[in-house]
């Protein structure tokens, strides 16, 4: 069953980093259960980009009582996959926007200060990145370093289940 | 003799080309008698790496690094001066190091004390380069007391045509005024390339006006070596060291952009890599490049990485460390408006990271595109507040004010966004001529591009009768004029999106979709989709296949040389077409620097 969703998902892979265009890739179609087999929780709280900050300024991000709240449940929230560094990848970058710059490839393109790093349990082949995903999982808070990368993130999901919308 | 053997092996093989496609009579347009034609091959890459590189020009006293790089290990260097071994010569002992498969070879901090020609040779495993140098002592009769840098980021001569359309307008075929950066007594052509590619990125482009020295792409005030560390490539002196230095001035750096960003980190900062903007926020606060005004975007790399929003990978909090300082900090208009008239050290971040642009912040004010960054001051107050503030200095002052997002615009194909942003640079030069006119006129004011844009003015574009897309691109007569309008006298079109707008080309982008509209709210006109930009589906229009690689989500920076404007004292070096370096000499030459004063 486990090789199976694997081949399933090395065809997504192709199809996603190969020659898709916005057109003519029917994604209604595609459903992506990624192979932690965990289904998405029941009593998943929603959360948008909007609702993540209380504030901003120069000095800083405010988080919202709602992300703080949510600490250690699980939440589910939608946004775009960034493009990774390689194609199978331990975590990703969620946008509220699809990314239009590689930061992780061009040395002069930053990340946007609302992002969300979604960590998985397994390696799991890139999702489209051009329409929004769905990813519900447990959410962290609080800095972190990715001991592979340097990645500094502050506010992650431990992803449970992952869904192209 | 071998020079000119091959010149008329040249003319010969040109002769034959002609002959043969039956325009042999064209020859003479080639080569006329009376002209000598200079000739020129290939440049080849010499095994030894000597840096500074051969034609570099120094201000006398300037400091630098001398390096000779050679690969794999090496320790038999010989560097002469003018004959002289160098480490006599400059009275100081080199160091060597091998690393990342290179040896370098380094003489620290010096510099040629004499005005003049100097030739280095540098000989390592047998093999030899030399480099000839001029050192210039040149002061202009009517010395300036301040220089004011303006920086128009990507600023092509295109771009400043599309906001003196905008801005000004035309009636009976003639516009009914120029900017106010038309408006100076001399001009100049610039050519922008670094010593590394034909085409400039900013830092380069940035450095060779901060420093008088051609770099390479991403690097700044410093000639590039071969290791991977971006902190040891050899330095060079740069405009605010120097006037710092020798003259005790004021110095302040003012950018739409993050601060820390490559035009403004060039005036004062040492690094290969302009990536490396958390080091470059942190050197900032070292006293012999420390600007007294710093105002900006970016302060994600001045805010402790614990802190949401950061970008440091420590915990070090910058912004404190100017307080401690003595700096007055500003992170929001109403509080730079606040800050005492008599601060004279300011440090004003208003955007975690670059600043929004004219249009959404002092036009549209849409919540979401500014992101909570409601209260922002504009490119005008910045530049107003740190004249105020660093001419109180009695030696004079030094500002770089930088338009940064007629680049940042133009890249995202917006040329709307990039001309409203054009228009506020001017204004702020209007501040700067102001100034120079109520005080003595003794300032030189310098307003300059970094580089180009293809972008392009095609005509109109409207649909009033109903054709869309390319069908309703006007072209000749049928252009006609755009509906821009400025009503309330502001200098900016009232609307940006009138009834019949500019048709504006760009001549290399990604996949995209063009509709020639304005966008209400900021749109980039590719994605990435794994390794490959693609169309950015949320975007309108026909769709444009790209003709750069892949790899590039933006529209890029064009080779084209760029315009420079200038008045005041010093002024009068600038004219024809000149290279990029000469802009720092033209400003050391106004202010009169000696640069052997308060050596070290």
């Amino acid at each position: 069953m486990k090789n199976l969703l694997r081949s399933f998902l090395l065809s997504l892979l192709l199809l996603a980093a190969g020659m898709f265009t916005a057109a003519d890739l029917p994604l209604k179609a595609v459903h992506c259960e990624p192979p932690f087999l965990c289904s998405r929780a029941e009593a998943a709280i929603s959360m948008t980009f909007d609702e993540m900050y209380a504030g901003v300024s120069s000095l800083g991000i405010t988080f919202s009582d709602k992300l703080k709240n949510a600490e250690g449940q699980t939440v589910q929230m939608a946004g775009f996959m960034a493009p990774p560094l390689t194609p199978t990848i331990n975590f990703f970058v969620l946008t509220r926007e699809p990314m239009s710059i590689c930061p992780f490839c061009s040395t002069d393109a930053d990340w946007p200060a609302d992002i969300v790093v979604v960590q998985l349990t397994e390696p799991v082949v890139a999702l489209p990145f051009d329409r929004p995903i769905s990813v519900t999982g447990t959410l962290e808070l609080g800095t972190e370093v990715d001991a592979e990368t340097g990645f500094v993130s502050l506010v992650r999901i431990q992803a449970q289940s992952l869904e192209a919308l | 003799m071998k020079f000119i053997s091959k010149q008329r092996k040249t003319a010969a093989a040109i002769c034959a080309f002609l002959s043969i496609f039956g325009c042999a009579a064209a020859g003479n347009l080639y080569l006329p008698a009376h002209v000598e034609a200079a000739g020129y091959t290939v440049q080849e890459k010499n095994p030894v790496n000597l840096m500074p590189i051969n034609r570099a020009k120094f201000l006398k006293g300037q400091r630098f690094d001398l390096q000779v790089e050679v690969k794999g290990v090496a320790n038999n260097f010989k560097v002469t001066v003018d004959g002289v071994d160098a480490e006599k010569y400059f009275g100081k002992t080199g160091t060597v190091k091998t690393a990342d498969g290179v040896t370098v070879y380094c003489i620290s901090d010096v510099a040629f004390t004499k005005a003049g020609d100097v030739k280095v040779e540098a000989v390592a495993d047998g093999k030899k380069n030399v480099a000839n140098y001029t050192v210039t002592d040149a002061k202009a009769k009517k010395k300036a007391k301040n220089v004011i840098l303006f920086v128009g980021d990507g600023m092509s001569l295109q771009a400043r045509e599309m906001a003196r359309i905008l801005s000004k307008g035309l009636s009976d075929g003639k516009y009914n005024d120029l900017l106010n950066m038309e408006k100076m007594d001399h001009m100049a052509v610039i050519t922008t390339s670094g010593y590394d590619s034909l085409v400039t990125d900013s830092a380069n482009s940035a450095s060779a006006y901060a420093t008088g020295h051609k770099s390479v792409n991403n690097a700044m005030g410093v000639y590039a070596n071969s290791t991977k560390d971006p902190f040891d490539d050899p330095k060079v002196e740069n405009i605010i060291e120097l006037v710092k230095r020798t003259k005790g001035m004021a110095t302040g750096i003012v950018s739409t952009s993050n601060i820390t960003d490559a035009t403004p980190a060039a005036m004062l900062s040492h690094t290969r890599r302009r990536a490396e903007q958390n080091f470059i926020a942190e050197t900032m606060t070292e006293d012999y490049h420390r600007p007294d005004v710093i105002m900006g975007g970016g302060s994600r790399h001045f805010i402790p990485m614990d802190t949401p929003g950061s970008k440091r990978k420590d915990n070090v909090n910058v912004v404190e460390k100017f307080q401690d300082l003595g700096y007055t900090f500003s992170g929001n208009r109403t509080e730079l408006l606040n800050t005492p008239a008599d601060e004279d050290k300011i440090l004003g971040l208003y955007q975690l990271d670059n600043m929004n642009v004219y249009i959404d912040r002092a036009m549209l004010k849409n919540p979401k595109v500014l992101g909570g960054f409601n209260d922002q001051p504009g490119l005008v107050e910045m530049t107003e507040r740190a004249i105020d503030t660093l001419s109180k200095n009695e030696n004079g002052f030094f500002l770089m004010v930088e338009g940064a997002c007629v680049d940042k615009q133009l890249h995202v194909m917006d040329w709307q966004r990039a001309a409203y942003d054009n228009i506020e640079l001017d204004q702020a030069v209007g501040v700067a001529q102001k100034f120079a006119a109520e005080n003595g006129n003794d300032t030189l004011i310098i307003v300059v591009a970094d580089h180009a844009h293809g972008a392009s003015i095609t005509g109109t574009y409207h649909e009033l009768d109903g054709k869309t897309g390319r069908e309703a691109v006007r072209t000749y007569a049928a252009a006609g004029w755009p509906t821009f309008e400025d009503r309330d006298g502001d200098g900016y079109p009232d609307n940006p999106d009138p009834d019949v707008t500019l048709a504006v080309h760009f001549a290399n982008h990604p996949d995209t979709n063009i509709d020639y509209k304005f966008k209400q709210v900021p749109t980039a006109p590719a994605i990435m989709a794994g390794d490959k930009a693609i169309a950015n589906p949320n975007l309108k229009g026909e769709f444009a296949p790209g003709n750069i690689p892949y790899k590039e989500s933006q529209e890029v920076h064009s080779a084209d040389d760029v315009l420079l404007n200038a008045m005041g004292p010093g002024s009068e070096y600038f004219n024809g077409v000149m290279d990029n370096t000469e802009v720092f000499f033209g400003m050391v030459r106004a202010l009169g620097i000696d640069g052997t004063k308060n050596a070290k």
